[in-house]
């Protein structure tokens, strides 16, 4: 799909802060949702042709998402998204951190702070990551991705066949 | 012992000292006098990124300059492309389901 919608991506060494915002074509309440239910978000959250796998997600303060990202190969990697605050359709934020597949945190994480806001029916997502140190970035990217995730167009046909299916 | 290039930039001095010797060749004496720190403490931060290959010593009579190895420093920017990229995918992802769920509501 190609459109004009912002996407902007900056990092902040001296901070440790990574910025990412984007724009949605969708309201704020459906943007909302995305970002905070379960079903939703294991359809989207991991770049393909990785799989996210929620295990179980309590989104309220002091709840948290179990998750892992599951490679083609069938392998699991565990992480945890603690809840520390949330003004629902407003800003959430969390606390996260890789885990092994017994939920046990591998601390120090990231701290996340995500922003939602709507104008002429496109919402804005802003979201800052602050990350204790830049070699957790690295385990982000290392845990998994180094193959070289690529978009592939057989997964948009299968989402699509997908949700039709449950209709 | 070769270290971890992340380990170069985790800490402030060591990123204050690379920042110093982008612009010119440096002796150790000469990076230490920005700091308020030992000679010995920057020794060590010098030692880590010459282990971590960030930085290349080179000898001028009698004394050692330490310069940046721009090449090594292009590697960082690559990983956080990749974790930019790791987003642009998540969200076109997205951008997907959110017009599948629109359309489903019609």
């Amino acid at each position: 799909m190609k459109n004009n919608l912002l996407f902007d991506f900056t990092v902040d060494k001296t901070t440790k802060k990574v910025f990412v915002d984007r724009e949605f074509a969708a309201d704020l309440s459906l943007v909302w949702d995305a970002f905070t239910k379960q079903e939703i978000l294991d359809q989207w959250w991991a770049p393909k042709p990785w799989a996210s796998k929620t295990k179980h997600m309590n989104f309220e303060v002091g709840g948290r998402r179990f998750y892992a990202m599951v490679s083609p190969e069938g392998q699991e990697h565990w992480s945890i998204q603690k809840y520390t605050s949330i003004s629902p359709n407003t800003n959430f934020k969390l606390l996260n951190a890789f885990a092994d597949k017994d939920e046990n945190p591998d601390l120090p994480g990231s701290e996340w702070d995500l922003n939602f806001s709507e104008q002429n029916g496109t919402t804005k997502v802003s979201i800052t990551i602050y990350n204790e140190s830049l070699a957790r970035l690295e385990q982000m990217i290392e845990m998994g991705f180094k193959g070289g995730f690529t978009m592939t167009l057989n997964y948009l046909e299968n989402l699509l066949t997908t949700l039709s299916q449950r209709q | 012992m070769r270290r971890d290039i992340f380990q170069a930039i985790a800490d402030p001095t060591r990123r204050a000292i690379i920042t110093l010797i982008a612009l010119q060749a440096m002796t150790p004496n000469a990076i230490a006098d920005n700091f308020n720190t030992t000679r010995q403490a920057v020794s060590k931060h010098l030692r880590i990124l010459t282990e971590c290959e960030l930085v290349k010593q080179e000898q001028q009579g009698r004394e050692i300059y330490y310069s940046l190895e721009i090449e090594k420093m292009k590697e960082i920017d690559h990983w956080l492309n990749q974790f930019r990229k790791i987003w642009e995918t998540r969200f076109n992802q997205l951008d997907e389901v959110l017009s599948t769920i629109k359309n489903q509501e019609k």
